[in-house]
């Protein structure tokens, strides 16, 4: 089961740690993480089978963020759960830190693999199912893609290939905030009918509230390794939600919030605190 | 052939461990028959997608698989090359990627099919080793020592390879070997073409040039001590690659010189002058249409001896 308040919060430390460390470090993407807060809080809290002071553990669900740019909000998961110290949080994107802009796995425990290049990692988390399947491991491979990064022809092989292989031990979870860098998804490159596309290359397909625990949580904790088909879970999500003015706008995928924006951003997401 | 000595010993170490796993691009049409029948689980034809095919190798090998990748040409490097630095490099992967069909192998299907600057595009990645045998023997060699040792590998194979030779060392990724001896000049070929400079040191003989052959079938890393002895003790060094010029083998063996301080008496690079071939034909047909075979380096060598 999950424990609501727990996640919850944990989605509010993320958001709140997010917040500075692009604040401090004067980082891009903030938008970004806050969208899959929520997203990242519930697998961290609930879903993902996980030892923090045994990271490499065999039999661990893996877990890896293909839209590396929101690489800070798993950088605080991963802090919050037990992995590292919530002090290095401070050294992200600063001169000398191993806390990069995209997500790195050198020197960070728990993180799989570094990303940054859209459109990379799908495949990589099918070869790493793939593997489970060829040596029965009963463990499951979850990755957190951006929508945008949908564009990429890479992803598309991918979907291909985990379909043809049944690679039901596979969950692509989409943070479909429907905004990209520039304009939105649908006047950049239309995705829609994005659901129907993953069908029909042969995904079973769900689709949730990204903001919604319960619903997050019911779509990820049944994921069974019985279905015959990979798993793609559309979370439907609000770019830069949790801070009202960053909410639905293009311009916090590269602004970073500084002074009274910090202030207002922090001071909002404080009064979630329990 | 390269291409068989290769299956053979990828075969053998497939039988020895059940961690070797082999993924083609949909090329190899009556060659893996034999393997995928043998080894379930080992072999997958991934459909024509090198992304997707790299991105696999990244995976598997994360889980504890040592990858092979195949298929033609460039198709399995430069399609994915963001794929081999960002996914195998940088996390210290067990991939070994082969193409077969280097430099004019497929000479007649056209540019495309051309593999021409590969050698220079994959040596500048770090965390790479880049080789293409000289004869069939050491296909099998290279692909046993890059499995067997792991990390990331390029093996660039050839249609047309040089005789096979004796040696009494093992094959060791980065040293290179010395097929015929001699102090009037060294020729230092990459791959099959090996073959003209052997061909090429047996007529300059009958002139009274002694030339020492060097087979530098690694370009990543590079035989260093060879090369700086070519340099010092004899008579100036001739790079032969099937490839272009900037960054392949003759530009690797420059910098070698240069950092080590040690200046050829004469030096020469022979390979394809920056440019990309729109004439097709069989690979020897095409070495010889841009002077790199044996008679152009015969010409070559006699000219760079006048100067």
């Amino acid at each position: 089961m999950i424990n609501i308040k727990q996640s919850k919060q944990l989605s509010n430390n993320i958001r709140k740690h997010a917040v500075t460390m692009t604040s401090l470090g004067g980082s891009s993407h903030i938008g970004s993480i806050l969208s899959i807060a929520d997203i990242l809080a519930v697998l961290y809290s609930s879903v993902l089978k996980y030892k923090s002071d045994n990271p490499k553990w065999a039999s661990r669900d893996r877990f890896i963020l293909s839209k590396g740019h929101a690489g800070a909000g798993v950088y605080a998961a991963l802090a919050e759960s037990g992995f590292m110290s919530i002090d290095i949080l401070k050294t992200h994107y600063q001169d000398g830190s191993d806390l990069s802009g995209h997500v790195s796995h050198k020197g960070i425990p728990g993180v799989e693999l570094s990303t940054g290049s859209l459109g990379h990692v799908l495949p990589v988390a099918a070869g790493m199912a793939l593997a489970a399947k060829i040596d029965k491991n009963k463990h499951r491979v979850f990755v957190l893609m951006s929508d945008g990064e949908c564009d990429e022809g890479s992803n598309w092989e991918a979907i291909l290939f985990s379909s043809h292989h049944k690679l039901d031990n596979l969950v692509a979870i989409i943070d479909r905030n429907r905004l990209q860098s520039i304009h939105s998804t649908e006047d950049t490159l239309a995705l829609e009918p994005f659901a129907d596309k993953w069908r029909a290359f042969g995904w079973e397909v769900m689709e949730v509230d990204g903001h919604d625990h319960d619903e997050l949580f019911i779509a990820l904790d049944k994921v069974k390794t019985s279905r015959n088909k990979p798993l793609c879970v559309i979370s439907n999500t609000i770019k830069g939600k949790g801070v009202s003015f960053m909410e639905d706008q293009t311009l916090w995928h590269y602004r970073s919030p500084q002074g009274d924006e910090y202030d207002a951003a922090i001071s909002e997401l404080e009064k979630n605190d329990a | 052939m390269m291409r068989d000595a290769f299956l053979k010993s990828l075969t053998s170490l497939a039988a020895n461990d059940k961690n070797v796993v082999l993924l083609t691009a949909d090329l190899g049409f009556g060659v893996f028959e034999e393997f995928e029948s043998r080894f379930p689980g080992q072999y997958f034809n991934v459909g024509v997608a090198e992304q997707n095919m790299t991105g696999l190798a990244a995976g598997l090998s994360l889980e504890g698989k040592r990858v092979v990748t195949y298929s033609i040409a460039n198709f399995p490097i430069l399609r994915c090359l963001e794929q081999i630095r960002n996914d195998a490099c940088y996390h210290d992967a067990n991939i070994t990627v082969v193409a077969s069909g280097g430099g004019f192998s497929y000479g007649s299907l056209g540019m495309s099919h051309h593999a021409t600057e590969d050698l220079a595009i994959l040596r500048a990645l770090p965390n790479m080793s880049v080789v293409a045998p000289c004869t069939a023997k050491e296909a099998g060699e290279a692909i046993t020592a890059m499995i067997q040792g792991g990390g990331v590998n390029y093996l660039r194979l050839d249609k047309t390879v040089a005789a096979d030779s004796s040696f009494e060392s093992p094959f060791v990724i980065g040293k290179s070997r010395r097929y015929k001896e001699g102090d009037d000049i060294t020729l230092i070929a990459i791959g099959g073409i090996l073959d003209d400079a052997n061909i090429a040191s047996m007529e300059l003989k009958k002139l009274g040039i002694n030339a020492r052959v060097v087979g530098m079938h690694s370009i990543k890393p590079i035989d260093k001590d060879e090369i700086i002895d070519a340099a010092i003790n004899t008579g100036g060094i001739v790079t032969i690659e099937e490839h272009n010029k900037d960054g392949g083998l003759g530009s690797a063996i420059s910098e070698i010189c240069m950092d080590n301080a040690v200046m050829p008496k004469k030096f020469l690079r022979i390979g394809l002058d920056n440019m990309y071939s729109s004439i097709v034909g069989s690979q020897q047909y095409l070495r010889s249409r841009y002077e790199m075979d044996s008679k152009a380096i015969i010409k070559k060598v006699l000219n760079l001896l006048k100067s």
